[in-house]
């Protein structure tokens, strides 16, 4: 398929028409150098005070931020509590023993063999998956949002398809603001930074949609857990 | 969809007649408002950041050929397609021509108010495809055969036990007897059924809240998840969104993020933000295999060049019906077109013509709270009083209207007469109204006194008042 494949002209009709409304000229180097700049210099609005003040515990903040949309914060030194303390939620939450994650290194080395009965699988997410394992490459603190790229190593589909999300959070990487995150992905070692899907997960999967009343777990993840690693 | 703005007098007597409307309007709108003040409060530089919004979003519309162009050439760079549509009719022509070149047969939607601006799924279904609504809202209406009447909230105008009875007649291959008393419950019925449609459909399709031209990624913002379903489980993701949202990079995107969902719903931000870019990428497990963006304009452009470009600054958060009385007394449908609330006003003139949506910005009374909570400062009621203009040249003001403008205009310009006409009328009110000084029934105001007594004036005029209090004050040396 060719790139464009628009009526005859639409594009051509449309831009035109925007230039015309803007009194602009289709070859406006000025104008252009304006735009380039701008993304080239990619200015940021002033960060929220509540992660800007000198000596924010960012960490308490990114927790405090999502506990109050609904999720639940586990804290684990290193990796090898991290399957107990999966057991102990899905166990809580009346889940089966069951999980599925992508190839991510990290999620990789986890020993579920560790916990007896765990059963674990990799890959996309089927329809009966009861639970979803992803590793966020940040953890943003003004709002307490995960941030998650898609790939081998994270399907994106296993935070949606199944009851229960289970995100692993490195504690090293608990930035400030979305800006910040964002940096990180600019650095991620890919040739094209942005992966098909970023995902930023605040909280399980709600609705208000029926006569306004917040009912979680609509399409979405009825629970969501994130577990901040201090060995990530 | 079919317009009836210019039946919005009688769409909004009967509105506020509808008892189940009013049930439902009685506290939704309400408590965003004051979820949006909390969420507000909890960000003590909200409004320098509505400032900086508004200037990147001016910056944006003042480059926004440039920007649109950028984001198209990296759109295709990461393996997508970008669709340019002048019209609502040739939107529909590249998506069904999407569809049909993928053997489509079911389609699945997340929530896009440009699909129902360009009357999507009516030309979908004419071409024998399924489609199906994902967005809990939009699929209860999807059953209703109804539009939504928010832009963030579309069934509001429903209560809980139309829903019910809703799925219980639509959903007859359920067990007759089973509970729907708990919204949870009704949730879980839709959850069950939307799920089989996720996993078998063809092509999935999803507005765009922002486009950026730094990487040619679209935006969603969702709670529900339904989105994110709608575009990973299809082989095909196509965006249906319009020349007005890009803007120039991920760091412009977050700005404008902090301030739609606490302007929107009070949340600090949604459960969901999902930036797709291209399809999936190779060795990728799960995505779409195809990535289609449609850019429609649908008179955009033109509005660029008037005096209503500040009104494409919009980010579609929803404030300003959430905050308007006349949108809380009436409700989203009496406006007649796809786009409710005072931003309706001010859009729906622009695509649909001063013919139809006239009325419009005449259903306001200026109050300014609209303008007031605007995230993106947009100055509604001035835009809606250049509609006014418009409609009064073009002489789509009805014969009374004018002639009544034209009277007061008349009289308003010769003091003299204008003080002694009311001062005539100040004492024969007075007179008429007897002991009672108020008036039960009056000419040319039933509209007031069909629900309340007008005050009849005390005999003396206003100008005369103020020169009594004047000479008074002198007279004792005191300004009070």
């Amino acid at each position: 398929m060719k790139p464009t494949n628009s009526p005859a002209g639409a594009r051509e009709s449309i831009l035109s028409k925007i230039r015309t409304s803007l009194g602009a000229s289709e070859n406006d180097d000025a104008r252009t150098a304006a735009a380039e700049q701008r993304i080239t210099a990619k200015p940021r609005a002033a960060a929220p005070l509540r992660v800007a003040e000198t000596g924010t515990d960012l960490l308490a903040r990114f927790k405090d931020e999502l506990q109050r949309q609904l999720a639940t914060v586990a804290e684990v030194a290193t990796a090898t509590e991290i399957p107990a303390a999966i057991a102990g939620y899905l166990h809580a939450n009346n889940q089966p023993l069951r999980l599925r994650h992508g190839a991510d290194a990290y999620l990789s080395s986890l020993d579920f063999s560790s916990v007896e009965g765990f059963e674990t699988a990799r890959g996309a997410a089927a329809p009966d998956d009861s639970a979803g394992l992803s590793a966020a490459f940040a953890g943003i603190a003004e709002t307490g949002t995960m941030a998650l790229a898609s790939g081998p190593d994270n399907p994106v589909t296993l935070g949606y398809l199944p009851d229960t999300h289970i995100i692993i959070v490195p504690k090293t990487r608990i930035v400030a603001t979305f800006e910040d995150a964002f940096e990180l992905l600019r650095e991620r070692p890919s040739a094209n930074p942005m992966p098909r899907t970023l995902n930023l997960i605040t909280g399980p999967s709600r609705t208000a949609d029926i006569g306004g009343r917040i009912v979680i777990g609509a399409h979405g993840p009825r629970r969501l857990l994130a577990i901040l690693a201090g060995d990530l | 969809m079919q317009p009836t703005s210019h039946d919005f007098k009688s769409n909004a007597r009967t509105a506020l007649a509808d008892r189940q409307l009013q049930e439902a309007l009685s506290g939704i709108p309400g408590g965003l408002v004051a979820q949006r003040r909390a969420a507000r409060d909890r960000l003590p530089e909200f409004d320098d950041l509505r400032d900086y919004g508004r200037d990147l979003r001016n910056h944006a519309l003042q480059h926004l050929d440039i920007y649109l162009e950028r984001y198209e050439q990296a759109v295709t760079e990461a393996g997508g397609h970008v669709h340019w549509a002048s019209t609502g009719g040739d939107a529909c022509a590249a998506i069904l021509r999407i569809c049909q070149g993928a053997g489509a047969q079911l389609v699945t939607k997340g929530k896009s108010m440009v699909s129902e601006e360009i009357g999507l799924n009516a030309n979908l279904e004419k071409a024998g495809l399924e489609v199906v609504e994902t967005d809990l809202g939009e699929y209860i209406l999807q059953i209703r055969h109804e539009t939504p009447s928010h832009i963030i909230a579309p069934a509001i105008h429903l209560t809980q036990g139309q829903v019910e009875a809703d799925f219980r007649r639509e959903h007859s291959q359920l067990p007759k007897d089973r509970r729907l008393i708990d919204p949870a419950e009704l949730v879980d019925e839709a959850r069950q059924i939307l799920r089989e449609k996720f996993l078998n459909a063809d092509v999935g399709i999803t507005g765009a809240n922002f486009l950026i031209a730094e990487t040619g990624s679209s935006i969603i913002v969702t709670n529900e998840g339904n989105g994110d379903l709608t575009q990973s489980l299809a082989k095909v993701h196509i965006v249906i969104t319009s020349v007005d949202k890009v803007v120039p990079t991920f760091n412009d995107a977050a700005a404008l993020l902090r301030l739609l969902a606490r302007s929107a719903t009070g949340q600090e931000i949604t459960s969901y933000t999902t930036f797709s870019t291209g399809p999936r990428r190779a060795g990728d497990p799960d995505g779409p295999e195809q990535y289609h963006v449609i850019l429609l304009d649908n008179g955009r452009s033109e509005l660029l060049g008037t005096e209503f470009r500040e009104v494409l600054r919009c980010i579609r958060c929803g404030a300003c019906m959430n905050h308007c009385p006349v949108y809380n007394a009436v409700g989203g449908h009496a406006y007649g077109w796809v786009y409710p609330g005072p931003i309706g006003a001010v859009l729906n003139p622009g695509m649909i013509g001063i013919k139809e949506a006239g009325n419009l910005p005449n259903a306001s009374t200026f109050c300014g709270r609209c303008e007031s909570v605007c995230p993106m400062h947009i100055p509604l009621p001035k835009l809606m009083r250049h509609w006014r203009e418009r409609e009064f040249l073009e002489g789509e003001t009805p014969f009374v209207t004018r002639l009544a403008l034209k009277s007061w205009a008349t009289l308003a310009r010769q003091p003299w007469a204008y003080h002694a006409l009311s001062r005539l009328m100040s004492r024969a009110m007075k007179f008429a109204s007897g002991r009672h000084g108020a008036f039960t029934w009056m000419p040319f105001a039933s509209g007031w006194t069909g629900g309340r007594n007008f005050p009849a004036p005390q005999g003396k005029t206003f100008q005369e008042l103020w020169a009594a209090r004047e000479k008074q004050a002198a007279r004792t040396g005191r300004t009070q």
